[in-house]
């Protein structure tokens, strides 16, 4: 038995506890806990009331069984019972059963609070920290609204025991991350952050977290603590190693809170007051010339407490950015580090060196060290080591270093661990093109990637490299010749064949002129590989033959010939089918001028952010979610980028090298001119997309808007893109060439949420970046603030509560601000809020539905409307719009089966405003006639819903 | 309406997400958390530490990379680090912030065995198991809210025979 619960354990609890331990089976555990429930549920239902110390025993054993894995579903009255037990012992119990197991809404929650309050009141020290430790460990919105007025005032009293401080400013911490709303520091910030100098370390300690908090969201106004810090800090970092009695760990002063002052200090930028930041400075000095004496213990404990703040400070360091004296100190530091027979260390060192080596000033020295890390890469027993060895060389990484790390990181890679290969992939790629001197090196590293890592090859590094080989014309011929050797092998990567079918489709005549790569060589060569492709890289291949029909006619007889077998102009599979059909067609009707024309070679690419780095950046950083929208842009503009001037679009070099992914069934007109494939795609692309209305249906039809050079809001098409969502909540809000910004909305009642997503579409952060919304006096919004920096390649996600107080017809602003590269964008936008958003769909019959119809003939409450069917009269097309629209579709209602007819209340907060609806689509003259007709008379409402219903 | 109460995008800072230990068989022994979750969702949690943690060696550092929700309402995944220590068959786990200083927080746990040692006269683990009321009281004693409330040896020692005493 246990030292401790001699004498004072529940001798019931320790007995039930062997129970259960002497279990052989699992379905014995079970029988055993059935007999203890139904023993303490007739105790608990007994009519002899029970003493304090059974009550203890049986709430302890249900705790126990409920940390099992078992649900507990009674005990919580008597555990709240054991609250006002003035026994430490079950009061303990108590608490302990309520943090456990209690959830924040529980009705009981009026009982436990009324228990805490009397524990706070009762100048008791320990039964005010049970309390206290139970508010910190629930940390309910009930518990802020109660107590969060109280427990300042206890933390700053004069006559409060350290402990009951020490715990009353981290149960503030926990109420303020919570519910800051409710907690308001305004009188007490001064005399908190005078807690910094309380003689008590351990209220220094409880309490320097609580300011930090506060500090990193209210700098301003905790801006005094700095000076405190540093003297805090200067005592400790100058102090003996045994003056802090108490607070000195295996030697080392106060590690924890040294640490945690140099946090606190890394909120703010560096001490303005001179006098503070030579003592900072100081201080940092001093830790550093700590690291080099010689260690007070051999123990593991002191070295690791003496380098906790000895990182933590380097943090600082690097946080300051603006000490190169200090910054080259802390690089031979950690250089020193690198080579430590700790792992922990090793693995520390690479980690903070990578922030190092993105400082000017510690660049050249982070690099000396390359030899080591490349040496950690290759020898290194814990992947995570080697991993943070790979971001370090990826980190330390400039033109005159990246031959020697690209290379190292290939041979890595050979060996590579799984888990890392798909990073490693990305940063070769990109370091190879940020650093290509002569892209000849590029093109030999990516066509090696894909050989030694070909399946973690992601679609961003080969498009990437075809449109660099299409952007540089010196690097073309020896792009060619470099894949039509790759192709040689006899087993390569499919990837290989796609970019090698790419290529040769494009720059093959480069090389045509050697026998041993001539047409007809080439063609073979890349057919052999043909049946053991995936559809997609076949479905290239088929546009590559078509384009060497153009580049080299000698072979069109042959290519026709695969064209017209079977397999391909009969495949199963629609996409290849189509293609062998259509390039069929092409190539037999089509003349040579309109041949060469419409297969003419790809034009340059528009120069943009690297789509590689932007992965990266998102593997690696926060947000899952704009996987989705990348998506959908490069789908979105497949379609042709070629008609809209490029300069905002961004053409993905995806498989197709004639953009005919769309399935649209090709309009019948034979092709006349060189637009014929932007002919092609303008008709196909809406038609075919706009079935999907919702999201995808908008993201592939919608065209990116150009991006203005000189953004005045709001912007022009502002009012277009407003009509875009009228029937739809997700997609593509706004792009131009820095920035991307997608929506996703959801509407209950008057109620709406935006969640709008902003991506960093550059390599470069985005400084000052600031939203604002404004809306009209029907509308309120609430709008949760961003940071201030959006990191290259970053995806952000900010979210706009929208209330509906009334009908309304302006569309809330959106006002976006950030510097990037210095230069201020100004950005302004209308949020697609429109009345619609709030219906609520309204099921009715058909004899209710022409009652009202029919009672509503004032001409103030009517609207009509006719107008063009402009994307066609699709009954499906025309349904999902109309649901989009929010309200309710009434089938068989209308005699005529050729109307639509629909209800709908709108819900605003002022009123609710019944609303009909009937469409008569007239075929004949492919217009609509639009009725709509409201149940209150507001006209407002009336010309909004006809321009909305303008723009379905 | 819940609609507009949930609190979507605020993931408080804690500094400690939570704090388990665990036996070599995967038996929970203390499991202390500093943010909401299901119940579901710490089964899995203490399953993958578990499954993460027992498979390094000491040539391994003690800081393990994981991805977690951050977020559960929202779904959102962002990387923690699991600290952790092996002591005997136990292991001690604190999970932080990617950013949190890992020595800092690997001598906090053992700052932790070291009271749990004393106060149990030579702590094992079916002291934990029968006392597990009682680390609770510990494990309050030096970290309340995520965050480190108390270091001194010596002062949660003296705090803690102090409510031994009391009935």
């Amino acid at each position: 038995m246990p030292a401790v619960s001699k004498g004072d354990g529940m001798r019931g609890l320790a007995v039930f506890i062997s129970d259960i331990r002497n279990c052989k089976s699992k379905e014995a555990e079970i029988k055993r806990i059935n007999k203890e429930l139904a023993n303490i549920r007739s105790k608990f239902k007994g009519d002899k009331a029970l003493d304090g110390y059974s009550k203890k025993k049986y709430v302890c054993k249900l705790l126990f069984i409920f940390l099992l894995g078992h649900d507990i579903d009674f005990g919580h009255m008597e555990a709240v019972n054991l609250l006002s037990s003035n026994k430490y012992t079950e009061k303990q119990i108590g608490y302990l059963f309520i943090s456990v197991l209690v959830n924040s809404n529980s009705e009981l929650i009026r009982l436990i609070n009324n228990a805490i309050k009397n524990d706070l009141s009762s100048r008791n020290p320990t039964f005010m920290c049970l309390a206290l430790h139970c508010i910190a460990n629930v940390g309910s919105r009930e518990m802020a609204e109660a107590f969060a007025g109280e427990i300042p005032r206890i933390l700053v009293a004069g006559d409060t025991m350290d402990s009951v401080k020490q715990s009353a400013a981290l149960c503030l911490l926990r109420l303020y991350k919570a519910s800051p709303d409710l907690v308001l520091m305004g009188e007490w910030t001064s005399r908190v952050v005078h807690l910094l100098n309380d003689q008590h370390m351990g209220v220094v300690t409880a309490a320097i977290s609580l300011i930090t908090c506060l500090s990193s969201k209210n700098p301003d106004e905790f801006k005094t603590c700095v000076s405190l810090a540093v003297s805090r800090l200067s005592r400790i970092v100058s102090s003996a190693s045994t003056d802090l009695q108490d607070y000195t760990y295996y030697f080392v002063p106060a590690p924890w809170l040294s640490c945690k002052l140099l946090r606190l200090l890394q909120c703010y930028p560096p001490p303005e007051d001179g006098a503070v930041k030579g003592r900072l400075v100081e201080c940092l000095e001093t830790i550093l010339n700590k690291a080099q004496e010689p260690p007070k213990s051999k123990k593991v404990q002191h070295s690791n407490a003496k380098n906790a703040i000895l990182f933590e400070a380097i943090s600082l360091i690097i946080h300051y950015d603006s000490e190169p004296n200090l910054l080259v100190r802390a690089c031979n530091q950690l250089g020193q580090f690198l080579q430590h027979r700790e792992t922990n260390l090793r693995y520390l060192a690479l980690e903070s060196m990578c922030t190092l080596a993105s400082s000017e000033f510690s660049h050249e020295a982070v690099k000396t060290h390359i030899e080591t890390v490349i040496n950690a890469l290759k020898t290194e027993r814990d992947v995570s080591v080697r991993q943070r060895a790979a971001d370090l060389l990826y980190a330390m990484c400039d033109r005159s270093n990246a031959k020697q790390i690209v290379a190292e990181m290939l041979s890595y890679l050979e060996t590579a661990d799984y888990s890392i290969r798909e990073e490693m992939v990305l940063k070769v790629a990109i370091l190879a093109e940020k650093y290509a001197v002569d892209y000849s090196w590029y093109v030999d590293t990516i066509l090696n990637l894909i050989r030694i890592a070909g399946d973690y090859v992601s679609e961003e590094v080969w498009y990437r490299v075809i449109q660099i080989v299409i952007n540089r014309d010196d690097v073309q011929g020896y792009a060619a010749k470099t894949v039509f050797e790759a192709l040689q092998a006899p087993a390569c990567h499919e990837n290989m064949v796609k970019v090698g079918g790419y290529i040769l489709g494009e720059f093959g005549n480069l090389i045509a002129g050697d026998p041993r790569s001539s047409p007809l060589v080439q063609f073979n060569l890349l057919h052999s590989k043909f049946h053991l492709c995936s559809v997609p890289t076949r479905a290239l291949l088929l546009s590559a033959y078509i384009k060497f029909i153009n580049l080299f006619p000698e072979t069109k007889a042959t290519i026709q010939e695969v064209l017209r077998s079977d397999s391909q102009i009969r495949n199963s599979d629609v996409e290849l089918q189509q293609r062998a059909v259509e390039y069929l067609k092409l190539s037999s009707i089509a003349s040579t001028d309109v041949l060469a024309t419409v297969l003419e070679e790809m034009p340059p690419f528009p120069e943009r952010e690297s789509s590689i780095l932007a992965k990266l950046k998102k593997k690696k950083g926060p947000g899952a979610v704009s996987v989705e929208l990348e998506d959908g842009k490069e789908r979105g503009e497949l379609n042709g980028g070629g008609d809209r001037g490029g300069d905002a679009s961004t053409p993905s070099p995806s498989a197709d090298l004639l953009g005919l992914r769309s399935t649209a069934p090709v309009s019948g007109t034979t092709p006349s001119a060189g637009s014929l494939l932007v002919d092609v795609f303008s008709e196909a692309g809406p038609s075919a997309t706009s079935a999907g209305v919702n999201d995808d249906g908008f993201l592939s039809s919608a065209p990116p808007t150009v991006a203005s050079e000189d953004p005045a809001p709001p912007l022009p098409e502002s009012d277009e893109l407003l009509n875009k969502f009228v029937c739809k909540n997700n997609g593509v809000l706004f792009e131009n060439q820095l920035l991307q910004i997608g929506i996703k909305s959801e509407y209950r009642q008057n109620l709406g949420r935006m969640y709008l997503f902003y991506g960093n579409k550059t390599s470069v952060q985005f400084v000052s970046f600031n939203t604002t919304v404004s809306c009209p006096g029907e509308l309120q919004s609430h709008i949760l603030q961003l940071e201030p920096l959006v990191e290259g390649g970053a995806q952000v996600q900010q979210v706009i509560n929208i209330e509906c107080l009334t009908d309304f017809i302006d569309a809330p602003l959106l006002n976006i601000k950030f510097r990037y590269g210095g230069a201020l964008q100004n950005i302004s936008l209308k949020l697609p809020v429109t009345i619609n958003k709030f219906f609520q769909p309204t099921e009715m019959a058909a004899a209710d539905f022409f009652q009202r119809w029919k009672q509503l003939s004032q001409p103030q409450q009517e609207a009509q409307k006719i107008f063009k069917a402009s994307h066609g009269m699709d009954t499906e097309v025309l349904k999902a719009k109309l649901l989009g629209l929010g309200t309710a579709l009434l089938e068989n209602v209308d005699p005529n089966p050729e109307n639509y007819v629909c209800a709908g209340v709108i819900q605003t907060k002022a009123q609710q405003v019944g609303c009909l609806l009937r469409l008569e689509p007239n075929a004949q003259a492919q217009v609509h006639t639009h009725k709509c007709i409201l149940l209150d008379s507001r006209l407002i409402m009336c010309h909004q819903c006809k321009s909305i219903l303008n723009s379905c | 309406i819940t609609f507009l109460t949930l609190n979507f995008l605020s993931s408080p800072a804690i500094q400690i997400r939570f704090i388990l230990i665990q036996n070599r068989a995967g038996k929970t022994r203390l499991a202390k958390w500093y943010m909401q979750f299901d119940d579901d969702e710490k089964q899995k949690l203490i399953e993958e530490v578990h499954a993460v943690v027992t498979v390094r060696d000491a040539k391994h550092t003690n800081f393990v990379e994981v991805r977690l929700y951050a977020c559960l309402s929202c779904l959102q995944f962002r990387n923690f680090k699991i600290i952790y220590r092996r002591y005997a068959g136990l292991y001690f786990c604190i999970c932080v912030d990617v950013t949190d200083n890992n020595l800092a927080y690997l001598e906090g746990i053992h700052n932790f065995v070291e009271v749990l040692n004393e106060y149990f006269h030579n702590v094992c683990e079916l002291d934990l198991v029968f006392n597990f009321y009682k680390v609770y009281t510990v494990v309050d004693e030096m970290f309340l809210a995520g965050e480190i409330r108390e270091t001194s040896q010596t002062k949660v020692l003296k705090q803690l025979l102090m409510l031994q005493s009391l009935e």
